[in-house]
């Protein structure tokens, strides 16, 4: 099978199935909480509606509103280019390593946050500040804990990262990896705005971060920085994965094992969704000054993990 | 203790000559006129010598019979229950009044009320900026006068003078009148730094239906579907103190089982609210669990509700003269209560034991006990600021004075309180609910009203869920309504939200809004 048609495969398969994954964790948490729930489908449909809708834009916005979603979308399609998801090595980890990865994160925040101000409402200001409160004190963590990761594998490639783990599998209970992985899932839960940071269910604009940002949008706009939140959710789940638990990503591009990959990766978000829907369930928001203390923690066990890889290398 | 022979000597001495036609009427309510200049005395001998609270004022146009407009002064006091209702008259000409605002802060929005709606002057008052009053109002328009008719309006194009906050790094966040949850319109303005509250000046008025004026001219009974509609979520209660007044203007005792019955009725209404928001508070602390819970057991009681009284919200089951219906045979409705009441506790058990929403709960939106006092605060969220008063308890009513139950009270004034107060008052609902149906005496339903006696203020007290219900009313020569003041606790309550918040950070404000939960529609009325 061609090289590049798999690279292709990878996009389309990350695309389509973000949208799922969110509905599977929606599904799970109305399902712990005694209700009948919308079946995991159900954000499709709201992207059908979205798209069909006309999309309304303050008379106060600038072409910067009009540009973000795209900006956005962008950024966080580039990064489903970049991330191992069902195979190692590929041609495209020569494009770019786990600093592009975060800092192409930030680009869609730094547009997001801008996309938030434009406008000039209330809320969409309050949303900006947040978010990028937390994403200053998420992004050193997401440095640091990939990198203690790369300190192993001897390389920023993700794809050798993944690959040193799975020809060494032992690597995967040394100190470092287990502390990076709980740095990382911290930070995945920050970046992607859900509970105890940000209530991705909630209508109380005073209290949201992301939603707050995108409170201005509506239509195919709204729908693109819907699938793109999505999309990143997909992304870090998957990287959270192939990270920590390489098994079953395919290292050859037999449709045996690209299939096998498919199956584990699948088994692998769907333990994932459940035990962010369990986590969901459990906690409550935490009070807006106490994130930072949370992120700080999170922080300080990625230079923990960092450390231990280090002078256990 | 006061009796009312030493309170009649009290107003005699303070206000040699200026209080006259004092009369007792009711066993426990002193009436009597008083002198327009002596106002201010009225409010010191009372308040100072005896104790009583201003509980509210009534503006009343009797330009037709009177020649002049007659505002009433009710006063109640805390613990012992007697009232005193003053009339004081303000001229048809240029009408004014001496305002209490530099005493007593709940008299000064009665009196800002009073002048939007008739027009009477509060001469001295330190803030009169409009209360009531939508911007669309010609400046010669009085609602409530009786010769006040239709009129088109139109936007003066002037913005509500909202107190400003100046200064760096402060800023104004807008939010509302509409708002992105299913809820009344109220706009709320935050002057803001960074993420610290330090000023929130609230507006309503949004939902004005003229509630007050639509019950004039209608016969007493006639009264009763508009009292339902007062808040939705306090049918029984506003009902209640609707029925209760007519029955005291003309004069009629309720049979013990309507009494009883009446009992049942408010704590349920007290129950569903009490559970259906203790899962909104925890919503709003992201704990969407307790939420879904309480909303399932809120069915359950809205369920038994219609099976009682054959309304989910329990309309048509009161009028005046006692209620329209019994309980349905072979129906254990006390036990269904306290089953749901258990399904209830484990849920408020569960929520309580997790520190991450204990943790949004604690010290958030502390309303101090002074605060509360200054503001006139009832209800629950009095209790919660360790403000002690129940009219329940204080001004027995229906047949709460033959029941046995608990008023918890805390102190900490913070959303935990408020959240903790009313799982305590659940519990003495149901406990309320089984007594009332063990001791139901056998008997009448409901009694006919007597004629009422015309240009007789009545008035009564009620402990709806939120707290304190006031209806004063009036009858005409006819024995229609003449006039009808309705008090919602929202009324009072509203306004200490604001400081509540105050060093509260934004996203804190709707939980602290949540705990609090007063209605808009009973405000605007």
């Amino acid at each position: 099978m061609s090289a590049w048609f798999v690279e292709i495969f990878q996009v389309v398969f990350v695309v389509a199935l973000a949208p799922g994954l969110v509905g599977l964790i929606r599904w799970i948490k109305a399902r712990l909480q005694s209700r009948l729930g919308a079946p995991p489908g159900q954000p499709y449909r709201e992207l059908g509606k979205l798209f069909h809708k006309e999309a309304v834009v303050s008379k106060n916005a600038s072409w910067i509103f009009r540009f973000a979603p795209y900006a956005v979308s962008a950024s966080t399609l580039a990064i489903a280019f970049l991330v191992p998801v069902l195979v190692v090595p590929r041609r495209l980890d020569m494009v770019g390593d786990l600093f592009v990865v975060v800092y192409l994160l930030l680009l869609g925040t730094f547009w997001l946050a801008l996309a938030g101000l434009d406008p000039g409402s209330a809320f969409g200001g309050m949303g900006s500040s947040r978010e990028v409160t937390v994403a200053a004190l998420a992004e050193p963590t997401t440095a640091t804990a990939i990198f203690s990761l790369a300190l192993g594998a001897g390389s920023t490639n993700l794809g050798a990262i993944v690959a040193a783990a799975l020809n060494d599998p032992w690597t995967v209970l040394t100190p470092g990896h287990l502390l990076a992985f709980a740095a990382l899932f911290i930070v995945a839960i920050a970046e992607t705005g859900r509970l105890p940071v940000d209530n991705p269910s909630t209508h109380l604009e005073l209290t949201m971060i992301h939603e707050a940002m995108i409170l201005e949008y509506s239509g195919r706009y709204l729908a693109l920085l819907e699938w793109a939140a999505w999309l990143k959710l997909f992304v870090f789940l998957s990287l959270l994965a192939n990270l920590f638990f390489p098994w079953g990503i395919a290292t050859t591009l037999t449709p045996g094992a690209l299939s096998w990959a498919i199956v584990t990766l699948l088994v692998k978000l769907a333990l994932l969704a459940v035990v962010i829907a369990v986590m969901e369930t459990r906690v409550a928001k935490l009070r807006l000054f106490r994130v930072p203390e949370l992120l700080t923690a999170s922080f300080v066990l990625a230079l923990l993990a960092i450390t231990s890889s280090f002078l256990l290398r | 203790m006061n009796d009312l022979g030493s309170i009649i000597n009290a107003l005699n001495q303070a206000l040699p000559g200026r209080a006259t036609v004092i009369r007792i009427a009711r066993t426990n309510e002193i009436h009597c006129r008083v002198d327009p200049t002596a106002v201010r005395d009225l409010f010191a001998a009372l308040s100072r010598t005896c104790g009583a609270e201003l509980v509210l004022m009534v503006g009343n146009d009797r330009r037709e019979d009177r020649g002049g407009f007659e505002i009433h002064y009710l006063f109640a006091h805390r613990r012992e229950n007697w009232f005193v209702d003053a009339a004081v008259p303000a001229p048809a000409e240029d009408p004014r009044i001496v305002s209490l605002g530099t005493l007593c802060y709940p008299a000064s929005r009665f009196e800002r009320e009073i002048f939007d709606l008739f027009g009477v002057v509060p001469a001295g008052h330190p803030d009169p900026r409009p209360l009531v009053r939508h911007g669309f109002w010609p400046k010669d328009y009085f609602p409530l006068r009786k010769d006040a008719g239709p009129r088109t309006f139109s936007d003066d194009g002037r913005p509500f003078p909202f107190q400003e906050v100046g200064g760096e790094g402060i800023y104004e966040i807008p939010v509302g009148p509409v708002h992105a949850g299913v809820i009344e319109p109220g706009h709320f303005r935050f002057s803001v730094v960074g993420e610290t509250i330090i000023d929130m000046k609230a507006r309503f008025y949004f939902t004005h239906k003229g509630t007050e004026k639509l019950f004039e001219g209608r016969r007493p009974q006639e009264g009763v579907e508009l009292a339902e509609r007062i808040s939705g979520d306090t049918t029984v209660g506003h009902t209640l103190a609707f029925c209760q007044a007519i029955e005291s203007l003309s004069g009629v005792a309720v049979p013990p089982r309507a009494r009883y019955l009446r009992v049942v009725l408010l704590e349920l209404e007290r129950l569903y609210n009490h559970v259906a928001d203790f899962g909104m508070i925890a919503n709003d602390t992201g704990f969407a669990f307790a939420h879904s819970h309480c909303f399932r057991i809120r069915e359950r009681l809205l369920r038994l509700n219609k099976r009682a009284s054959g309304s989910r919200l329990l309309r048509g089951s009161l009028i005046p003269g006692g209620v329209v219906q019994d309980l349905p045979r072979d129906f254990d409705l006390a036990g269904e209560v306290e089953s749901a009441l258990a399904d209830f506790q484990e849920i408020v058990e569960i929520t309580l034991a997790n520190r991450m929403v204990t943790d949004r709960l604690e010290g958030t939106g502390q309303l101090t006990a002074r605060t509360a006092r200054d503001h006139g605060v009832v209800g629950f969220v009095g209790r919660a600021s360790g403000i002690d008063t129940d009219a329940r308890r204080d001004h027995p009513f229906a047949a709460y004075g033959e029941l046995k139950f608990k008023v918890p009270v805390l102190e900490s004034g913070d959303v935990k309180a408020r959240t903790l107060v009313r799982v305590a008052e659940a519990r003495e609902s149901a406990r309320l609910i089984r007594q009332a149906l063990e001791r139901l005496p056998a008997g009448p339903l409901s009694v006919p009203l007597n004629a009422c006696p015309p240009f007789e203020p009545a008035f009564s007290v009620v402990e709806g869920w939120r707290g304190a219900i006031v209806h004063w009313l009036m009858a005409d020569a006819a024995g229609k309504l003449y006039r009808v003041k309705i008090m919602d606790p929202s009324f009072v309550n509203w306004h200490s939200l604001s400081y509540a918040l105050l060093k509260n950070i934004v996203p804190d404000f709707p939980l602290c809004n949540k705990s609090y939960n007063q209605s808009y529609s009973g405000n605007d009325l």
